[in-house]
């Protein structure tokens, strides 16, 4: 009889418990403590944690506020064996980012190419590189991984209207994701962007707002709108669950390379989230043993038209100076970047730099990699070349490290950034003329 | 003589709910010395060492101060002066 009485009084405590949560409103919120392995958001200035809502920055000292882990559930759950047999998109990496559910309806971003670039090494005197090809995602960047991330916490949250700030990648990603849902969306340019990053966003249906300003202003405009509207804006009220999603560059990486770190990494650098999350990725994976190498050196790439993080770097300083951005790289033209001194600290710790590169650079950059690699790239991916043929040069970078080259975004989002630069033959359709005007040409060594 | 202060979300249990307040023309700083007035606590919000925090960005129609004289920049009569978080975007 006791037995049994105990356990009616378990029984009894058990169903008065579930009653505690009506059944619709909060039941989202409680699947999600059960299912998640993030505990918290942590503010990255003062230490404060918050509750993992749409919060973004500490309430006391503004601070960023980061997702906290707990890692020894991590470490129990997400063995090599259970990733190898997920998806082949980022969600394989679910256990490690601060979602409940994979997303209803997803594109299946993430789990891009890993190539081994031999003919670009030996155009810089590497041995052992490789280039992640991010431009295979479904909106061609890196930005439908953070995406991916940003939309399935804000359904969780109960958002119904997504929104962002945008250089052009995001707008295009933040589109397709709310496209592909049949979510609200608005999406905030700056009106100068190039043509094919709005065409590209516009054609899903949304709602685009050109502002006549540049991405500076459209970021602190949307900041304030996000104080007055309940919105999911994906880089700011749930910016802490949005940046996460850029750790997935790292597990890939180092899952393709066969579980383990390389040597180096040569990342583009915006807003700074991008580095610091990829540095958080393989320290995660160090941290609950799925490699032995807990972080290599981490390398970040600025224009220097808009290089306030490249800039603080040359000058060892603790501050980021905002600048007023200049440059054709304009997904990379944040002059206020609000992870820039967390991207310094990161290649501070890691032995790696911040360095950046000419326009002139930056178009040959686009070149070198198309060349020689296959691999059309937009400005952002040009900045990125051109700076590790600047390490490679410098003997920042020696022969033998294995280097991880990561390509962040497709050269058919900037065309008339190259467009001046290609040539081509043209001739009628006459087999003499082919063999005079184009093989005559190429002999001489007029073409390539 | 006035000026409109938008204030954000985080600051607002601080302003009894107000996201718009107006004030007298002036320096950043006064500005800011006359809001704790008004709301005790928010200057310890905004500062530190009598300096903006690193992670907030202040605007007068639309141009970050420190683009200009930091917190002896004035703030002329009709502009709207925006407080807003840094950490956004990227």
């Amino acid at each position: 009889m006791i037995p049994r009485m105990v356990g009616l009084t378990v029984l009894k405590h058990a169903t008065a418990r579930l009653m505690e949560f009506p059944p619709i409103a909060t039941a989202p919120k409680w699947r999600f403590a059960l299912a998640t392995t993030a505990e918290n958001l942590k503010c990255k200035e003062c230490g404060r944690t918050y509750p993992l809502e749409a919060l973004f920055v500490c309430d006391f000292c503004f601070g960023p506020l980061e997702v906290a882990y707990d890692y020894e559930k991590i470490r129990r759950r997400a063995t090599k064996e259970r990733i190898s047999h997920g998806p082949p998109s980022l969600w394989r990496y679910k256990d490690f980012l601060p979602v409940n559910e994979k997303p209803a309806v997803d594109l299946q971003a993430g789990y891009t190419p890993l190539i081994k670039a031999d003919r670009l090494a030996a155009e810089l005197g590497l041995k052992k590189l490789w280039v992640k090809n991010d431009t295979a995602n479904p909106t061609h960047s890196f930005k439908d991984r953070v995406v991916a991330v940003a939309l399935q916490r804000a359904y969780e949250l109960g958002f119904e209207v997504v929104a962002c700030a945008s250089t052009g990648n995001l707008a295009n990603s933040v589109a397709a994701h709310a496209a592909a849902s049949g979510t609200e969306a608005f999406v905030f340019v700056p009106a100068n962007l190039e043509i094919q990053k709005i065409i590209a966003t516009a054609i899903y249906g949304v709602n685009v707002v050109k502002v006549r300003g540049n991405y500076d202003d459209v970021n602190r405009l949307c900041t304030e709108i996000a104080s007055e509207k309940k919105w999911a804006f994906v880089n700011v009220n749930v910016r802490p669950y949005y940046a996460e999603g850029s750790k997935t560059l790292a597990y890939e990486t180092a899952e393709q390379l066969g579980w383990r770190a390389p040597d180096k990494v040569v990342t583009p650098v915006a807003s700074g989230s991008l580095l610091t999350k990829i540095h958080k990725g393989f320290w995660e994976l160090g941290e609950v043993g799925l490699i032995r190498r807990k972080a290599p050196a981490v390398h970040g790439a600025q224009a220097l038209g808009c290089g306030p993080v490249a800039a603080a770097y040359a000058a060892k300083a603790e501050h980021v100076k905002p600048v007023k951005p200049d440059t054709i790289a304009k997904s990379l033209a944040i002059g206020n970047p609000a992870d820039g001194i967390f991207a310094l600290e990161v290649v501070r710790e890691t032995g790696g730099s911040i360095e950046s590169v000419t326009e002139q650079e930056i178009v040959d950059g686009i070149k070198l990699l198309a060349e020689t690699t296959g691999i059309f790239t937009e400005t952002a991916g040009g900045v990125t070349t051109a700076v590790l043929a600047k390490l490679a040069a410098s003997g920042k970078i020696y022969p033998d490290d294995e280097t991880v080259l990561y390509i962040t975004g497709d050269g058919l989002k900037t065309l008339d950034a190259v467009a001046d630069t290609i040539s081509t033959f043209e001739i009628d359709p006459n087999y003499s003329q082919f063999e005079e005007d184009v093989l005559g040409e190429v002999l001489k060594g007029a073409k390539k | 003589m006035s000026v409109k202060v938008r204030i954000p979300s985080q600051l607002r249990q601080l302003t009894g709910g107000e996201g718009m307040i107006e004030m007298d023309a002036g320096t950043i700083g006064g500005i800011i010395m006359e809001l704790e007035n008004l709301n005790p606590g928010i200057a310890e919000r905004l500062l530190d060492n009598g300096e903006v925090r690193r992670f907030i960005n202040i605007y007068i129609d639309g141009e970050d101060i420190r683009f200009a004289e930091g917190m002896e920049t004035e703030v002329a009569d009709g502009a709207e002066i925006s407080i807003v978080p840094a950490v956004a975007g990227g």
